[in-house]
């Protein structure tokens, strides 16, 4: 990986970043902090690790993401744009009404490169397995990513999928866990702790990456070791900073759930862009 | 709807519980159909997936006692092209995996067949924890999905082959533990979403589903003895329902009774309500658990004590013909 591949990505999740925050305002509503913090990951996955053909959404052999965190669909939306999946001008219908783009995805809206529909948390890593499952039951070689929350590790079904993958020591799924520290009513270890973490999924026979997420080159280290795991799932657990890229709003969990105005998203752009 | 048949021409062929013909119709369709995989959580047996199992061990994958995560791993298959079959107790199957059910399967809308094992009072001794009297309201609600609760094993496992074969989205098949009167064939003609006309007649309809479609017979047949004659509707696809059966029998008999082994808040009766009351409107009485637990006792004792049962069936068939003609 050189420099130069390195500023590349990254000034693909700049772009990401703002056509998120452009779309959000744009709907007036939806989950900003989430969606900045994970532009990197979205970008590293669509720009360097994932295989896939944007103009055959549905080519046999892709590499599958699946958005178990659904509310984070704005950064899903905007790398499927940037990525060639359909035009960046639909990035503003976001959430409105009879739009492709849902507040949470929705396959049955035919938007190409949705693979879930999904976002009632805890449900996507199950999904993942199956596919996963399905792979090898198949001999299909291709990859399936799960992108999980760090809240939503709560959810008790999250344990029964991580039981399951590493039960069939499923090598060709990978879990990337949002560690941002946040929830909705505060910290996640003051709503309910998550540490220690690493151990937890050690013990469901997983292979545990710890990287900055919201470094590139972190992120693609993370990747291509978890790929070359072949004996057991991996999960990435990407620390990652809520609402990275606007430093007025940086590590700040009230905006988990809202968009910004005119006037503020104007502000972003700009402090973006010093 | 079929043509009639009278009542002659259902002879108990020996009793046999449904989850026989579950097995056996998934092992005959994946005799067909490579794309078919098992899922299971533990009691394969018990819910009748060992006939599966047993003949495609390696299309055969053990999830463990989780069906929440079971849902989801189908879920993701049918999205990789096979056809996943899942199967444990309708109280765990329907219930606590509702909401994997309403988003992982019915809004991605998948091809998934889910069986409700051990449905209905006639589980017996277990007791009421294990008595699954509510998966039809739980279900029914939800979009896209197709409910089918058939009337014996043989009914069982073609409704299980034509929802393999003739279905889409997802699938929730009802069905027993205990040994119950086996009467219908397996060339039977069977239309998932066409209820099967069991026995003419327009004194009273009797709509029902599952065991109580045999009690229904029993109950028309003593019906005869006393001067009415009652049509007896097999409504085995309770969603999408058969409007066109149920509108045809207000018209004709002027007076409708419900039949399940279920609570009538939101089953079966609900179902057939909702169409009465829209389409045209007649007067209705229920047969079904009245929204109580149940608790541990012979099957054919908890379908008694419950007034799910031929006698039942009778006595609020008079009642109700009573009324009508007042
Ligand atoms: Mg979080």
């Amino acid at each position: 990986m050189t420099t130069e591949q390195i500023d590349q990505l990254k000034h693909k999740a700049k772009e990401i970043r703002i056509a998120t925050l452009k779309s959000l305002a744009a709907a007036g509503s939806g989950h900003t902090g989430g969606s900045l913090g994970m532009a990197d990951v979205m970008a590293v996955l669509y720009f360097h690790s994932m295989k896939y053909r944007s103009k055959e959404p549905l080519w046999p052999q892709r590499d599958r993401l699946l958005l178990s965190i659904g509310h984070i669909a704005p950064v899903l939306y905007s790398s499927l744009a940037l990525a060639g999946f359909f035009s960046v001008d639909e990035l503003a219908n976001l959430r409105k009404l009879g739009s492709r783009l849902q507040g949470h995805p929705g396959r049955d809206r035919g938007l190409p490169g949705i693979e879930l529909s999904a976002g009632s948390l805890g449900q996507g890593l199950s999904v993942a397995v199956g596919m996963a499952l399905a792979a090898k039951h198949q001999k299909q070689n291709y990859t399936i990513y799960a992108i999980l929350g760090d809240g939503e590790l709560q959810e008790g079904s999250i344990w029964e999928a991580a039981m399951s993958a590493g039960h069939y020591h499923l090598d060709n799924l990978i879990a990337l866990v949002d560690r941002n520290g946040v929830q909705i009513d505060g910290s996640t270890e003051d709503v309910m702790a998550l540490e220690p973490l690493n151990e937890k999924w050690t013990a469901f026979g997983w292979h545990v990456i710890n990287c900055d997420g919201n470094d590139i080159k972190s992120l693609i280290e993370a990747y291509d070791n978890a790929l070359l795991c072949h004996t057991k799932p991996s999960v990435i657990i990407a620390h990652t900073t809520m609402g990275k890229g606007v430093p007025e709003i940086e590590g700040d969990y009230h905006w988990h759930g809202k968009a910004p105005n005119t006037q503020q998203l104007k502000r972003f752009l700009n402090s973006m862009l010093q | 709807m079929e043509e009639g048949i009278s009542m002659k021409s259902f002879i108990n062929k020996g009793n046999r519980s449904t989850k026989v013909g579950f097995g056996e119709g998934i092992k005959y369709a994946a005799e067909h159909n490579d794309k078919i995989i098992g899922l299971g959580s533990d009691i394969t047996t018990s819910v009748g997936m060992n006939i599966f199992s047993e003949a495609f061990p390696e299309r055969f994958y053990s999830l463990g006692i989780a069906e929440q995560n079971a849902i989801g791993v189908a879920a993701g298959m049918a999205l990789s092209g096979l056809l996943p079959v899942f199967s444990t107790y309708a109280v765990f199957s329907s219930m606590r995996t509702l909401d994997q059910i309403r988003v992982s399967l019915c809004y991605n809308n998948l091809h998934v067949i889910i069986g409700g094992a051990h449905s209905g009072i006639s589980v017996g001794p277990d007791g009421a924890t294990h008595q699954a009297l509510e998966d039809i309201s739980a279900l029914r609600a939800l979009p896209n999905i197709t409910l089918i609760s058939p009337c014996d094993s043989s009914q069982t496992k073609v409704a299980t082959i034509k929802a393999i074969e003739t279905i889409d989205g997802p699938v929730y098949i009802r069905y027993g533990r205990e040994s119950m009167p086996d009467f219908t064939d397996e060339r039977q003609d069977f239309v998932i979403g066409e209820s099967q006309l069991m026995k003419e007649g327009m004194d009273i309809a009797i709509i029902a589903s599952g065991h109580l479609v045999w009690e229904s017979l029993l109950a028309a047949d003593k019906l005869k003895q006393h001067g009415f004659e009652a049509r007896v509707i097999n409504m085995h696809t309770i969603k999408p329902i058969d409007k066109q059966a149920i509108i045809k029998a207000a018209k004709e008999c002027a007076c409708i009774l419900t039949a399940e082994e279920h609570q009538i808040t939101g089953g079966l009766g609900s179902a057939v309500a909702e169409v009465v009351v829209k389409e045209f409107s007649v007067p209705m009485s229920f047969v079904g658990m009245p929204n109580c637990f149940g608790e541990s006792g012979k099957a054919r004792d908890l379908l008694d004590k419950y007034g799910m049962n031929a006698d039942t069936i009778f006595a609020k068939a008079v009642k109700l013909i009573k009324r009508k003609n007042q």
